[in-house]
């Protein structure tokens, strides 16, 4: 492959037949779309997230003799899911703030994997820091502007009960911390910030102020979040390509979504 | 004393499971009285509105008098026994694979003598109690039973027939994370249940009484969602072939009416657990329990559903969550009606606000999870299709059933015109 090929007809043509011969392989990021997959859970007398749910039309019978198809329901934010700017009260007047206004130039774009799952496996309220992140950038660069940020905690691992690893004082799980996505957004630039976890923010978010600093800073600076990813450990740190696409929901606030990611291939 | 049943022996793989067959199902309208009263379990006949005359059997005009004005009322069950004879075969499937079967005469203290099914400890012409019950085609019919208790008299095999009891029987709890569920599960393990299956949803998420629930004996907890298609298939095709009363107390409650919420999302979860969790459950679970009424002593006998009593008349400050029920309540009708070739009863419990968490602000009186139980478990041996479980409930249904309008004018005061 001709790595300095700047011909775009050359590019594509190169980029074709290395996901052909497997040079550059494709990482599935998402959860199956399950009915048992975990939602986020709001104190009750707010509105709750709608679980994911099908009900079968036809399966090749009187109902439809030779097709099958389901109505399936579910939020804007269950399982897999990408969040628009809209979604918070500090991105409400972002210009292009809803999935169906954001460019789609914006939902392709390279990504940085900062490890956690380490400090996730000993402290289930683990936190990204500054620190971490600085430490992060000097083995392996600064994190560019328009670059896509992952923490990687291997909480996609997890499984029933111990994933939204609810308590009497709510959840437990990691998150960023205010500090931690401020710099991320306002001195790196970042245009989104993905997670394992059931949201972009810590489980025990709502304490931190502002409460979800990540939805605030993020969505406030017209940045975006993905949420219940799946298979971080299959990503390198740097060098890999994100693909999140929306669905074009109008005046959606999100949207589950087939997440992937172009890697180099392991041969 | 009656025979104990013993706990059933495992199925015969190799047998065919018996058919329902059913006693005559033939009524005049008159009579149907007896079969609504048959429905609370109230032994009723028609009192002359004009000249007091008892009416029996139930009739269109007065037997005295001829005036039409025939009202229904609650009639002393006390007589005696005359006559008794015990069928030993008949011309009716029904009762032909039912024999020995007793029949007989009491002449009521209150005048008429009746014709009734006698239980096999009713003396011989010794004092009896008339009740008034429905029978495997949904009529009222009359039994005579021992004035007292006798040991194991719910055991009668005849008795057996028109009750739903759990001795022995397997249940199906459907929402484990209900504030009702425990007392339920106890109030079943006592009546003797050999399986409680307690569905739960959402298991990904905690709930208090988890570990009280899996102290309960004989309870299984499995995996169940009324709001998830897939979830209630599956269930069914795991354990609806052994599901011998189900008990639907899976609600989805909220308070608020139309304009003070504003949007559609919660009225859609009620519809989703109160009326189409019910439609989901039937779909699923009704087929299998249609066919084994007949199933010997652990056979299909019930089917309850927990309504709210605004179903009949909605409560404004719970008013779409009283629409949801009035959905649900009009679904149990159909139900019932498909229910019925196959001898299954459906019991609706109807009940005011419940002690729990969403009607906490709300004055009592309150139905308690333990009160709750007990008009099930009651019902279901007393082979009831209504049950109002507490005051406000029965009040309710009173006023409703004196006139409808006015209750709906009373229940527009915020405080349900006192209810």
């Amino acid at each position: 492959m001709n790595v300095h090929a700047t011909d775009p007809s050359a590019l594509l043509g190169n980029l074709a037949e290395a996901l052909a011969t497997g040079a550059i392989e494709v990482v599935d990021l998402t959860h199956t779309l399950d009915q048992d997959f975990p939602v986020i859970v709001l104190p009750p007398e707010f509105g709750q997230c709608a679980r994911f749910r099908m009900e079968e039309v036809s399966a090749y019978d009187h109902r439809g003799p030779a097709w099958k198809w389901h109505n399936f329901t579910c939020s804007e934010h269950t399982g897999t899911h990408f969040d628009a700017p809209s979604h918070w009260i500090s991105g409400r007047d972002v210009p292009n703030g809803s999935v169906d206004e954001i460019a789609a130039e914006r939902f392709i774009g390279p990504v940085c994997v900062i490890d956690c799952s380490d400090g996730a496996a000993a402290d289930e309220d683990f936190e990204l820091t500054p620190e971490i992140i600085e430490a992060w950038e000097a083995e392996h660069g600064r994190i560019p502007a328009e670059s896509w940020v992952l923490m990687r905690t291997d909480w996609s691992k997890r499984r029933g009960a111990a994933y939204l690893n609810m308590r009497e004082d709510g959840a437990h799980s990691p998150g960023p911390t205010p500090a931690a996505i401020r710099l991320l957004v306002e001195k790196r630039g970042i245009r989104g910030f993905g997670t394992e976890t059931v949201g972009t923010d810590a489980g025990q978010g709502s304490h931190y102020t502002p409460p979800y600093p990540a939805h605030f800073y993020l969505h406030g600076a017209g940045r975006y979040g993905l949420q219940c990813l799946n298979n971080l450990d299959r990503l390198p740190p740097t060098g890999a390509m994100l693909i999140a696409t929306p669905l074009k929901i109008k005046n959606g606030t999100g949207s589950p979504l087939r997440v992937v990611a172009l890697v180099p291939g392991r041969n | 004393m009656t025979d104990a049943i013993l706990p059933p022996p495992k199925k015969d793989p190799q047998k065919r499971t018996r058919t329902q067959t059913l006693p005559s199902g033939l009524r005049s309208r008159a009579a149907l009285g007896l079969t609504a009263a048959a429905a609370e379990g109230r032994f009723m006949l028609q009192v002359c509105g004009e000249c007091g005359a008892l009416q029996y059997p139930p009739r269109d005009a007065c037997s005295t008098c001829l005036s039409t004005d025939l009202p229904w009322r609650d009639i002393d069950p006390a007589g005696e026994l005359i006559a008794e004879t015990t069928v030993r075969t008949s011309t009716n499937t029904y009762f032909r694979e039912r024999t020995p079967w007793r029949v007989g005469t009491v002449r009521l203290d209150a005048g008429p003598s009746v014709m009734c099914h006698v239980h096999g400890d009713a003396p011989r012409g010794g004092r009896v109690r008339i009740i008034n019950r429905l029978d495997k085609s949904g009529q009222g019919v009359l039994y005579a039973l021992p004035p007292e208790g006798t040991p194991n008299m719910e055991d009668d095999p005849q008795l057996r027939e028109i009750t739903a009891d759990p001795k022995f029987r397997r249940v199906l709890i459907t929402d484990a994370r209900s504030e009702s569920t425990p007392a339920l599960a106890e109030a079943f393990a006592k009546a003797g249940a050999s399986i409680i299956f307690i569905g739960e949803p959402e298991g990904w998420r905690p709930y208090p009484h988890r570990t009280a629930l899996e102290a309960i004996p004989n309870v299984q907890i499995v995996p169940l969602d009324v709001t998830d298609t897939a979830s209630v298939a599956e269930l069914a095709g795991e354990i609806g072939g052994k599901t011998d009363i189900l008990v639907n107390n899976a609600r989805f409650v909220r308070p608020g009416g139309i304009m003070d919420r504003g949007d559609t999302v919660f009225a859609r979860d009620e519809m989703e657990v109160n009326y189409l969790g019910l439609m989901r459950l039937a779909q699923s679970f009704g087929p299998a329990m249609r066919g084994r009424g007949a199933d010997g002593d652990n056979s299909a006998a019930a089917w309850v559903n927990i309504l709210s009593v605004y179903a009949y008349s909605n409560m404004p400050a719970f008013g779409a969550f009283s629409a949801s029920n009035a959905a649900a309540y009009s679904l149990s009708q159909c139900l019932r009606a498909e229910m019925r070739p196959g001898g299954v009863r459906v019991m609706n419990v109807y009940t005011g606000p419940t002690d729990d968490a969403w009607h906490q602000p709300l004055p009592p009186p309150k139905v308690a999870p333990a009160a709750l139980a007990r008009a099930i478990v009651s019902g279901l041996k007393d082979g009831l299709e209504d049950v109002f479980v507490g005051d406000v409930a029965k009040d309710l249904i009173e006023r409703w059933r004196a006139g409808a309008k006015v209750l709906e004018r009373e229940m527009s005061e915020t405080d349900g015109g006192g209810a």
